[in-house]
């Protein structure tokens, strides 16, 4: 297969053709602007569903063969029970006993759990996967054996890549904590609780066919029904949808490693002194030990300068709902709760709103609230001089994370990625990132254990901190430090030509591709 | 000591660790032979961005230590090029190999500036000596001094490669401002590690379980020795630990055994064994001890630095702990996590009502020196040289702490 490569705006050469459909280039922050209409399924009537309400069927294979399932079609599912879903591999056992191929899974992320999956892309059931991969999987598509090239979008990426109709889901199959007969589903009740299902928001409304999984199944009405009845076809009832164990854990631990929690504590300070932190104000804090660290450095200083924030973006934590409780913030608007405290806040706490992609991250919609975050925490693998920063792949090149939110929280107002100079021997600031998930004049402040590094494009915010004592320097003066003590720069890895995945930017356009791990 | 104890007949020798659970380290086994030059096997886990730079390496430093034909292996889990040359240059004069001074990294920037007598030394870090990892990011939490320790921390076995490690750590690693330290060991080996250590710009060698003068001596004649031989011309402090009964008793004869001799601490585990009882948190089986090290630093002219807190979970039990040293007249204390440093200084830092009176009284004091007065007033109360001292120490604590410019 040739595919004809083009620069896009970022210097990358990528693919002008994913799995035989043409791909638009990156072609600058807030420069393609597509026209047309929105995709739509199809009009159904209710002549067709029960009357009662009753769309329970026996079995997930039930319910595939109901659905037409056949040859070639797409299978969305979604990662709200992150590494402790049962769902998903259920799916693909089902589907393989009914004699299909070359199916297209859609995640919106994939875990380790779902490490199975590898014997349905050898077997020919799955031709390839749209959705992020780590772990066995992620190893897999790196090494170049997957039939198709793998596409990587962030949520918000997702939300709009299905309501543009670039992808269209056959079938959409939501695992939910806690349903109803007629499909209405939550997140917030059930044994496998696990917050919130906005991952699969879109799903429900564009896919063809909608099957709902649950193993808690309750009469009508399911409240709150944060996935709508309306639009589901089917239900399937599981002993169990998800290890509830795994579900919230994982990312919630602070970090003990004093240096994380040295440049934790930085990044708090440089949200103090910059004068970000006001009345008023509203920053996103994720998952990972320094992002944790970050919200309770803040936090205390929070306190400390009575001050209020108007809103903070999650994934929720114990840490977060904690300072909505104590009256630290006025709301929380959340992506994804990452422990039972952030599961229990937003069931009982109506200032703890559950959001979808659409509301947050979807860049072709009439605006979406990243772009209002004051100040926003994310982590990076590496970051180049001039600020582009790779958070999918490994400086070896291997998949190592989804993109997630990351993308589209670039929009906030100030971007602080809070980073260690180097892991062991691997140095984090390099002359050029393997692969470019964000474009360096959206990332705005690195701050490493070895100094906070601000992006020379960011004159108000170099102003804001000076004569604040923050250990403020070049990211090249880091750099030269780091390399110094590694034994000079690292070489780039060796990859070979084949393209096995491709990278969206939130617009939908190729940011960057990963190339084959020769092994 | 000497490293003879781990050659054996064949001239083949292992140092370092690897593991899955160890980081930032290698492993390295040479075995000497006879031709054939250098058969190297590298195995990293930086194979791709440092594994050829990494073998350039490795045969530098054995062609310098003068061994042509070796077969050497190397499990190396992202050890840095200062752990590399250690660990290399520990397998290779535990084959058995005459190495001469070894394979000594070049200063690197950031490694060669200098320390003062008097500077503080509210918190000093302890890091054990064989283990590089947590010697990288030491200065950058800000101590006012780090220690590398070759003693207590470091296993009777691995004392020779861990000599090799603080040598390189000291020829490479930026420790930001915080006074340079190590821990030597106990009696002859320890002033053996002093051929290891002096020549590399350490500030304070800390002496374990003084109980002599004469111990203090000795160090400083070693170390003035070999200074002398490579030409050196630096002082390198004294910090005697006191950790027995008799090293109480004689804390004073210690204290000021060298003009070298910039501060005196105390080791509690071993005192309060020495003494037949255990140690408590309330401290009252070492309280007169503690005193006695203060009184004795004092009238020494040296600083009196109290032992370490070690439950680096509880950071009010450390607090407290440090209020109570700060009380009997301790100007510094040890630990063991780069997070209990804040704690320390904060503790040690001047209230504000202190602060405030000792700023009074030096502008009082500065006053009366404009005016040539001979005694200091403040309202209607004469204030005391030693009050004013004492004032001039603080206002200078606080404006080291950025409390005042």
């Amino acid at each position: 297969m040739t595919n004809k490569l083009i620069e896009n705006a970022v210097g990358r050469m990528v693919p002008t053709e994913i799995n035989g459909r043409p791909a638009t280039p990156f072609m600058g922050v807030g420069k393609y602007r597509p026209s047309g209409n929105k995709t739509a399924p199809s009009i159904r009537t209710c002549a067709d569903y029960p009357a009662d309400g009753n769309k329970i069927v026996d079995s997930i294979a039930t319910a595939l063969k109901n659905a037409g399932l056949r040859d070639g079609m797409t299978i969305s599912s979604h990662h709200h029970f992150r590494d402790g879903d049962k769902v998903a591999n259920e799916v693909f056992r089902a589907a393989a006993q009914m004699g299909v191929k070359d199916l297209r899974w859609f995640p919106s992320a994939s875990f380790p759990c779902q490490a199975e999956i590898i014997d349905h892309l050898e077997s020919g059931l799955i031709h390839h996967i749209e959705g992020s991969m780590n772990g066995p999987l992620g190893n897999y598509c790196a090494t170049g054996r997957m039939r198709g090239m793998g596409v990587l979008r962030s949520h918000g990426g997702r939300w709009q890549a299905i309501q543009d109709g670039e992808v269209h889901i056959d079938i959409a199959v939501i695992a939910a904590p806690t349903a109803d007969a007629f499909g209405n589903a939550n997140g917030v009740t059930g044994p496998s609780a696990c917050g919130l299902l906005g991952f699969a928001l879109a799903d429900s409304i564009y896919a063809d066919h909608v099957i709902v999984v649950t193993d808690n199944p309750v009469p009508f009405p399911c409240i709150p029904w944060q996935i709508q009845g309306n639009n589901v076809d089917q239900v399937v009832v599981m002993d169990s949808v998800g290890d509830p164990e795994k579900i919230v854990s994982g990312t919630t631990m602070i970090t003990k490693s004093p240096d994380r929690l040295l440049i934790s504590e930085l990044t708090a300070q440089f949200v103090r002194d910059s004068g970000i932190m006001k009345d008023g104000f509203s920053f996103q804090a994720g998952a990972g030990g320094t992002s944790l660290g970050f919200a309770i450095y803040l936090k205390e200083m929070m306190k400390e300068a009575g001050i209020k924030a108007r809103f903070i973006r999650g994934g929720s934590n114990k840490y977060l709902v904690e300072m909505l409780e104590e009256g630290l913030a006025d709301y929380i608007l959340d992506g994804q709760t990452f422990d039972l405290d952030g599961v229990r806040s937003m069931r009982e706490n109506p200032c703890h709103q559950d959001t979808s992609p659409f509301t947050s991250y979807n860049f072709h919609g009439k605006g979406c609230f990243a772009s209002m975050l004051d100040a926003v925490v994310l982590g990076a693998t590496e970051v180049d001089v001039h600020f582009n920063a790779n958070v999918v792949t490994h400086s070896d090149g291997r998949l190592l994370h989804g993109i997630g939110g990351w993308q589209n929280c670039l929009a906030g107002k100030c971007v602080i990625l809070p980073i260690p100079s180097m892991r062991d021997r691997i140095p984090v600031i390099v002359d050029r990132v393997t692969t470019v998930c964000g474009p360096g004049e959206l990332i705005d402040v690195i701050v490493t254990e070895r100094g906070i590094a601000i992006n020379p494009r960011r004159t108000d915010l170099i102003e804001s901190v000076k004569g604040s004592g923050l250990p403020i320097r070049s990211i090249e003066e880091i750099k030269t430090e780091v390399d110094a003590l590694c034994g000079g720069p690292p070489a780039p890895p060796v990859l070979g030509e084949k393209i096995v995945a491709a990278i969206k930017w939130v617009d939908g356009t190729v940011i960057d591709c990963v190339r084959q791990v020769l092994e | 000591m000497t490293t003879s104890k781990d050659c054996n007949a064949s001239g083949a020798a292992e140092a370092g660790r690897y593991g899955p659970d160890i980081r930032s380290d290698c492993w390295v086994r040479i075995a000497l032979t006879e031709a054939g030059g250098i058969d190297l096997h590298l195995k990293t886990k930086v194979e791709s961005m440092y594994g050829e730079v990494t073998r350039k390496l490795v045969r530098d430093v054995l062609d310098a230590l003068n061994v042509k034909n070796a077969k050497v292996e190397i499990e190396d889990t992202g050890a840095l090029p200062f752990v590399i040359t250690a660990r290399v240059e520990a397998a290779v004069r535990r084959a058995g190999v005459d190495v001469g001074d070894g394979y000594i990294p070049d200063f690197a920037p950031g490694t060669e500036y200098g320390t003062e007598r008097n500077r503080f030394r509210r918190s000093r870090l302890y890091l054990p000596g064989n283990e590089s990892k947590f010697m990288i990011n030491a200065g950058l939490h800000r101590p006012d001094g780090v220690i590398l320790d070759l003693e207590d921390s470091v296993a009777p076995s691995e004392k020779d490669a861990a000599r090799l490690l603080v040598r390189n750590a000291l020829r490479t690693l930026n420790f930001h401002g915080a006074e340079r330290m190590v821990r030597i060991n106990q009696g002859r080996r320890g002033l053996e590690d002093l051929d290891f250590i002096a020549p590399h710009n350490v500030h304070v060698i800390l002496i374990p379980k003084v109980e002599d003068p004469d111990q203090v001596r000795q160090v400083d004649e070693k170390i003035a020795g070999i200074l002398k031989a490579k030409g050196i011309d630096r002082t390198v402090l004294l910090m005697p630990i006191v950790e027995s009964a008799l090293g109480c008793i004689r804390a004073y004869e210690i204290a000021t055994a060298s003009d070298n001799v910039c501060a005196l601490t105390i080791g509690l585990e071993d005192y309060t064994a020495d003494i037949g009882t255990q140690r408590t948190d309330e401290g009252r089986e070492s309280f007169w001890a503690r005193c006695q090290v203060v009184n004795a630093a004092r009238a020494a002219r040296v600083q009196p630095i109290d032992t370490v807190y070690s439950d680096v979970a509880d950071m009010e039990g450390l607090r407290a702990s440090v209020l109570e040293a700060k009380s009997l007249g301790f100007d510094g204390k040890g630990c063991i996590h780069p997070r209990q440093i804040a704690v320390i200084h904060e503790a040690f830092a001047p209230a504000a009502a202190e602060l405030e009176k000792a700023q009074r009284i030096v502008a009082a004091f500065e006053e009366a020196q404009q005016k040539g007065l001979a005694a200091v007033s403040l309202g209607s109360k004469m204030i005391d040289p030693p009050v004013v001292k004492r004032a001039q120490h603080t206002v200078e604590l606080a404006k080291a702490m950025k409390l005042v410019n």
